[in-house]
């Protein structure tokens, strides 16, 4: 980072308005979550609710085929579950576990990037020592490790219930030192500026100094490494779903529908596994771009 | 998660490609779940009994069709009404070279006596084995046991020489997680000898040409690999691929489409097994419930309840196709002694059962965990799920425990679960073996703890009864009282069916339990 003006949210709204792709991603993400937001309302049926399921309404093919039935628009799955109900549903998982996971890692990578940044010494290269052995090892391989803990550690009858804080501190934990890595190098830069040196003449305390002057100037790197982080994190809950060590079956996220629909992949069933994928790549994709753009738009060289 | 599949299929067919050298004729099969182990005596289960009796021989063997044929025995017969002597096999050697004699069977038996042993209660007639000559051996037993030449069918000969000099002379200990040289490793007189074992893997096989079947069964399978597959899509998938020639359990919601194909025959029969729920009501109170102090299922009107809850229609229709037979009772079809008349589950009725529990003192239900296999039976995972959704509707909150098998029956086989699924397929072709198995207190595969003296009584008398008029009655009267207690919840028999590529001929066995000495390339 240089001297240079730096973008603010001021300057980003009409920059917004003019990008198609900005406005386009925004919408869809705007949809899906709104679906998720208000997926008790608008679904006929819960999903999570063993009760409601009758085993005599399973797959049935989407209404438009034949033998389709108006009560599941998009038809029903083999345990008889409404899979527009499970879609709006899944995505509700999905996403909380997705933006719960971004903003553990989030916190606890910028707390450790200001830390290390700031103070600099043996605590910079330890922390940083940290994030690049945490690095070396695939995010999706810690996620599975910290689920197998957990598992092993925790009764079976209270991890169902605990299954969604297991996932965003696996997800959460994996990624955290992309925010550490980002922040600490802005801080070391924020940190030699005249604005800092003032500040610790007049004698404000340190703590202040990073959380009032340097944490502001920082926080734009990190807002769009959460979004593209979000749109990681969604995926990473699927396929940990996938795997089946993710969220349970009886409520399931959109990984979950995406494992029991792939049971039945050779038998004609295409629509268990197809509509979630859909909307998995559909969500994972229009939270992909809206983070690319906020990176060009918030890239002074880019301009 | 996408490359994770591709990596895996690659990785597969790599090694499936890579020891099929087309040259000789390799079987590879696969099927969900693998072996438990290699020591036939530390588990009687299904899957490790396969793998057994391709590398063992037993005393009587049985064929495709369940009758039984002489093994390593030649011949039989009563000595007096509690003795049986069998004049051993000749000339017979074991894998590693070392010769077969009266001794080995004195030694296996024994073996499956042990505390250790899972089959210690199949053969708890026995009182004493004693060889009288290298090729004569007497089986003593403690009452006349009118099954027994059924029962000795389970009972695989090992080397004494092999077990002690690798210190195996005693049955792995299963659920102490015991790790033994037997685990991995097995020395038989049978068809196939063990060239490698993956436990999870692969296991290899190969032919043993010195086997002394083999002017009978001249079968020309010169390898057999086997590869655990456990997700259903991929099982079709690598069938489909043409990287097996035969697959144990195809998933039921497929077979339209492999038979479709047009490369695989699929072959069908009712097997004479019973898959079915069973619920803890000898404990003080449920370990995974919260009414405290007293035991729901102990109230034969919730176990009632429970039974009417469950549709067992629904399930054999839409979750099994079509491919199983509801089940009201716990003797199968095809197993002597099976009465159709007493075959029929308590009509669905969610209102009645919802009645039943209030009466019994559970107006808002209760809660318990359901712990079910994932990688056992056909579907077991979506049919627990289904059960789940049934018992919600009467206000029985389950929590589904789903655990790979290895993890499972010990749960049961230790009694440490209050509500279970577990399946049960004969050993014996008769309903004592059904009966006593999964109603006799001492039974390590009953974790229901029902008691029931008269109960108990009636499957003891069938043990030793010789007529077989009276016996038919015992067995009627201790089937009817075993249903009637509900102390189970009996789902469906499943119907077996096996995908065999052309050109291959697998016989399907009414046990579900593959014999590859029967298999032949080729017409």
């Amino acid at each position: 980072m240089s001297d240079a003006p730096l973008t603010t949210p001021g300057t980003l709204w009409p920059r917004f308005r003019r990008s198609k792709i900005a406005v386009g991603a925004t919408m869809v993400t705007a949809i899906i979550v709104l679906g998720g937001l208000l997926a008790p309302l608008l679904a006929s049926q819960n999903p999570f609710d063993p009760a409601a399921l009758d085993l005599s309404n399973s797959l049935i093919p989407p209404l438009w085929r034949a033998g389709g039935d108006a009560r599941f628009l998009l038809g029903s799955d083999d345990q008889g579950r409404d899979m527009l109900s499970a879609l709006l549903y899944g995505s509700r998982i999905s996403l909380i576990v997705g933006i719960a996971s971004v903003i553990f890692a989030a916190v606890l990578g910028v707390a450790v990037g200001l830390v290390a940044g700031y103070r600099g010494g043996w605590l910079d290269t330890l922390a940083m020592r940290l994030a690049d052995v945490q690095l070396t090892i695939p995010a999706i391989l810690i996620a599975l490790m910290v689920d197998g803990l957990a598992r092993a550690a925790l009764p079976p009858a209270t991890h169902d219930a605990v299954a969604i804080y297991v996932l965003i501190f696996s997800i959460g934990i994996a990624d955290w030192p992309q925010y550490a890595r980002v922040v600490r190098a802005a801080t070391a830069v924020q940190k030699t500026l005249g604005y800092v040196s003032a500040a610790r003449v007049m004698g404000v305390p340190a703590p202040i100094i990073v959380l009032r002057h340097i944490l502001p100037n920082v926080l734009t790197s990190v807002m769009v490494l959460a979004t593209l982080g979000l749109a990681l994190a969604i995926i990473s809950e699927a396929t940990l779903s996938f795997l089946g060590v993710g969220m349970p079956p009886t409520a399931p996220s959109l990984g979950t529908l995406i494992r029991i629909g792939n049971n039945f992949l050779f038998s004609g069933e295409w629509w268990i596994t197809l509509f979630p994928s859909l909307t998995l790549v559909i969500l994972a994709l229009a939270v992909n771009m809206l983070g690319d753009w906020l990176r060009d738009a918030l890239n002074p060289k880019l301009r | 998660m996408f490359t994770t599949s591709i990596v895996r299929a690659a990785a597969l067919s790599l090694v499936l490609l890579s020891s099929a050298a087309r040259a000789e004729n390799v079987l590879r099969w696969a099927s969900q779940g693998d072996a438990m182990t290699m020591d036939s005596h530390s588990q009687n289960e299904g899957q490790t009994r396969t793998f057994a009796q391709q590398v063992e021989d037993a005393l009587i063997n049985r064929k495709p069709d369940l009758t039984k044929v002489p093994g390593l025995a030649v011949s039989w017969k009563l000595v007096d009404p509690k003795t049986w002597e069998f004049k051993l096999r000749a000339g017979v050697k074991f894998h590693d070279g070392r010769a077969f004699t009266a001794d080995d069977v004195v030694f296996s038996f024994k073996r499956a006596l042990m505390p250790t042993s899972d089959l210690k209660d199949l053969i708890s007639s026995v009182s004493d084995i004693v060889a009288v000559d290298p090729l004569t051996v007497r089986i003593l037993t403690k009452a006349p046991d009118p099954i027994l030449l059924d029962e000795i069918t389970n009972i695989f000969i090992m080397s004494r020489g092999w077990s002690e000099e690798h210190k195996v002379a005693v049955p792995q200990n299963y659920n102490g997680g015991e790790e033994t040289y037997a685990v991995r490793h097995k020395n038989g007189t049978g068809p196939f000898k063990l060239d490698l074992r993956e436990p999870d893997v692969r296991t290899v096989m190969v032919k043993n040409p010195d086997w002394w079947g083999l002017k009978d069964e001249p079968h020309n399978i010169d390898r057999i690999i086997y590869t655990p597959i456990k997700n259903p899509a991929t099982r079709v998938a690598a069938l489909l691929s043409g990287e097996l020639d035969f697959l144990l359990d195809p998933p039921v919601q497929d077979i339209a489409r492999i038979e479709s194909s047009g490369m695989f025959k699929i072959e069908r029969a009712v097997s004479p097994w019973t898959i079915f729920f069973g619920m803890n009501s000898g404990r003080v109170e449920l370990a995974s419930s919260s009414v405290k102090g007293k035991n729901p299922f102990a109230d034969i009107r919730v176990r009632r309840a429970m039974n009417m809850a469950i549709d067992v229609n629904s399930i054999t229709q839409r979750i099994m196709r079509g491919f199983a037979q509801p089940a009201g009772n716990l003797v199968p079809p095809g197993v002597h002694g099976y009465d159709k008349s007493i075959d029929t589950h308590l009509a669905f009725d969610a209102d009645g059962a919802k009645k039943l529990l209030a009466e019994a003192g559970y107006p808002n239900g209760f809660d318990v965990r359901l712990d079910c296999p994932n990688d056992r039976y056909l579907n077991d995972e979506p049919i627990c799920q289904a059960a789940v959704g049934m018992l919600a509707r009467i206000g029985v909150k389950a929590t589904l425990d789903l655990k790979p098998r290895t993890l499972h029956f010990p749960k049961v086989q230790t009694k440490q679960t209050d509500f279970y699924m577990y399946g049960w397929g004969t050993d014996t072709t008769d309903a004592h073996n059904h009966l006593y198995f999964l109603a006799a207190p001492e039974s390590v595969s009953n974790a229901t703890q029902y008691t029931d003296k008269t109960l108990f009584d009636l499957i003891n008398a069938m043990a030793v009864e010789i007529d077989p008029a009276k016996r038919d009655l015992l067995i009627k009267d201790a089937s009817t009282r075993l249903r009637d207690a509900y102390s189970y919840i009996p789902l469906y028999h499943p119907e077996i069916a096996w995908a065999t590529r052309k050109g291959v001929t697998v016989p399907i066995t009414l046990d579900n339990l593959p014999h590859f000495a029967y298999a032949r390339f080729g017409n």
